[in-house]
């Protein structure tokens, strides 16, 4: 089984919890003046203790982010694949017991979905999924990648999880980066919100980024969905997940997304919703534990948000975004995931990025990478 | 006095990177206050195909010798294939190799590196390889036919100066090819000091790009270098470890 499951067990939640509600202000300003720093000083600054010290906290975030990174906001575009899906997410719009049109899309669409957003000068691409692996398995994706690959210069999944053989195929057709996020790191509670479909289970989809680092697969995103349980405590398990990933396939680049669920009428409802200050102190405890991890902040922020977060650490971003597929060649209501708070399109994105004196960096990749 | 690389000769011993500045024109004001003749730029971050490549369109000066580098590369193999990439697209046969498996720190792999430079160099590439400051491995590369070394002062873009001093005055006193100090610099003060030492030239981006005026902080770089050589080229290298003293030692001996 998984490796990083072998790791998850000498923690339990319970006791992390406790750790993180146990810091005080000193552990945090220890944990903030150290050079260099472990989980347990992660510990230290997402805790509640750390609060206060956001401001001290954003300005060494910062300093860590122009040091490595420089004054330069990646940008990317997701391209929806299709919407089928077979599992039963409670938070989520694709699950199965929702009943909307499904699309999945042929090769020619995805040819003119990709003409339509290379022609808004993208050149990385997400390639995003539901879980239907009887229409959308290894050999559609296969096909999709090559596709792809002759226009992008760097290309990521964000599908179902597959077979370490799988991931070499699609390493091998061009894949670049795989995106999976575990939702929620607490396998006790796992199962409320995803009861059934392979969703359902948790130490499979854990040893994903196992199965992808065997592969060669050079990039891989993870993350929690913030608010489904208790956003700290997960975030610590993210971070665990990370430096093991770090440490076990080390030739690979790394990157964290924060996706939040925020609190509206009628949908799932978070249990532990995380506040805008809150996510702040977040995505800086993320880049005082790790200078080099990517942090990715999709559109499902607001653009003031995200205008404000490109000074203190995040150095990925979404632009123009459509969360149903098809969208971008005739775009319709009713089909997407969920839907964007940054609605500004990649031009107005690129003036807002100019605007906070950062370059828009469209390709920081190129094929040769995918060639070990 | 010139540096001579290769075919070419260079009058500025900075030569600058072209990463992480906030826009093209930014980085094109820093490289003009620079003074600087040689800039390296990252192949994963241009279209090498695309004439309007914005990066590139401020990187096509008469005065400037472009040096694409393979940074992103993990293997030989990687950096070899960028590197002819490189060639077709950009009709030039210098490449500074970098080959950084580890992205943490961006250490170079001395083992890829050393073969990736000597099939590059059978190939008539102009080879500027990143390495360890390892005075062993630079001979190596020496042997294998390496236009220069690039030893690096501290890991890429940590600002911390020189801290690998001793191995490079080693690669310095030992080495054929020209010695750029490479990653690290953080201070005009860290350039002054490796041309005090007798490196041939410095290579500088992070500490000018992330600057709050770069144009400014290229020109403190450039004024350091010259001070550093002119320094150098007066003596202050050799007297550190060959103390000259005022009357000879040994004239009693008549």
């Amino acid at each position: 089984m998984s490796a990083f499951y072998d790791v998850l067990q000498k923690y339990s939640w319970e006791e992390v919890r406790q750790r993180v509600a146990d810091q005080s202000r000193g552990d945090a300003v220890a944990a903030l003046e150290r050079e260099h720093r472990t989980v347990d000083d992660f510990i230290a600054l997402v805790s509640p203790a750390a609060a206060p010290l956001l401001e001290e906290m954003a300005r060494q975030a910062r300093r860590l982010t122009l040091e490595r990174f420089g004054r330069t906001i990646q940008l990317y575009i997701p391209l929806y694949l299709s919407n089928h899906c077979t599992n039963f997410c409670v938070y989520c719009g694709f699950n199965h017991d929702n009943k909307f049109q499904r699309k999945m899309l042929t090769l020619e669409e995805v040819e003119a979905e990709c003409a339509v957003v290379a022609g808004w000068g993208f050149r990385h691409i997400l390639l995003v999924s539901g879980e239907a692996p009887a229409m959308t398995n290894a050999a559609y994706y296969e096909r999709v990648i090559r596709l792809v690959r002759e226009r992008f210069a760097q290309v990521s999944i964000e599908v179902q999880p597959l077979e370490r053989e799988e991931y070499e195929r699609l390493v091998a057709a061009g894949l670049d980066c795989v995106c999976v996020y575990q939702e929620t790191y607490n396998e006790r509670r796992y199962p409320l919100y995803h009861p059934r479909g392979r969703k359902a289970n948790f130490q499979y989809r854990l040893a994903t980024t196992d199965r992808a680092g065997q592969a060669g697969v050079h990039k891989m995103g993870i993350g929690a969905l913030l608010g489904l349980e208790e956003w700290r405590v997960d975030s610590v398990f993210t971070a665990l997940h990370l430096k093991y990933l770090e440490k076990t396939y080390w030739r690979g680049r790394y990157s964290i997304s924060l996706p939040r669920l925020r609190p509206h009428a009628g949908a799932f409802s978070p249990n532990d919703p995380i506040s805008d200050r809150e996510l702040v102190q977040l995505i800086c405890a993320y880049r005082l534990l790790d200078q080099e991890v990517e942090i990715s902040v999709s559109t499902r922020e607001s653009r003031e948000f995200r205008d404000h977060v490109m000074l203190l650490g995040a150095t990925s971003m979404s632009a123009g975004s459509s969360t149903e597929p098809g969208g971008y060649v005739s775009p319709r209501a009713g089909l997407e995931q969920f839907a964007i708070a940054d609605d500004r399109s990649p031009r107005e994105m690129v003036e807002a990025i100019r605007a906070r004196g950062y370059e828009a960096v469209w390709k920081d990749w190129d094929r040769w990478m995918a060639n070990s | 006095m010139f540096l001579q690389i290769a075919n070419k000769t260079f009058s500025s011993r900075l030569f600058m990177g072209t990463g992480k500045f906030s826009s093209a024109r930014v980085m094109e004001e820093a490289i003009v206050a620079s003074g600087t003749g040689l800039v390296t730029v990252a192949l994963k971050r241009v279209d090498a195909g695309d004439d309007e490549d914005d990066l590139l369109a401020h990187l096509r000066r008469e005065d400037l010798t472009l040096m694409p580098n393979t940074s992103g590369a993990r293997t030989a193999k990687e950096a070899i294939l960028a590197a002819r990439l490189a060639r077709e697209a950009l009709h030039t046969g210098w490449v500074k190799l970098e080959i950084h498996p580890d992205p943490r720190y961006l250490l170079p792999d001395p083992v890829e590196t050393l073969e990736a430079t000597r099939v590059l160099a059978k190939e008539g590439f102009v080879v500027l390889p990143y390495v360890q400051a390892d005075p062993v491995l630079c001979k190596r590369l020496e042997e294998v036919g390496a236009a220069t070394v690039m030893p690096l002062g501290a890991p890429i873009g940590s600002n911390r100066g020189l801290r690998t001093r001793d191995m490079l005055e080693i690669i310095i006193e030992q080495s054929g090819v020209p010695v750029i100090v490479d990653a690290g610099i953080g201070a005009p003060s860290h350039a002054a000091a490796a041309l005090e030492m007798g490196a041939d030239a410095v290579l500088v981006n992070t500490a000018i790009a992330v600057a709050g005026n770069p144009a400014e902080m290229a020109r403190a770089f450039k004024l350091a270098v010259e001070a550093g050589r002119l320094a150098f080229e007066n003596g202050l290298g050799t007297r550190q470890r060959h103390a000259e003293a005022s009357s000879p030692l040994t004239g009693f001996l008549g």
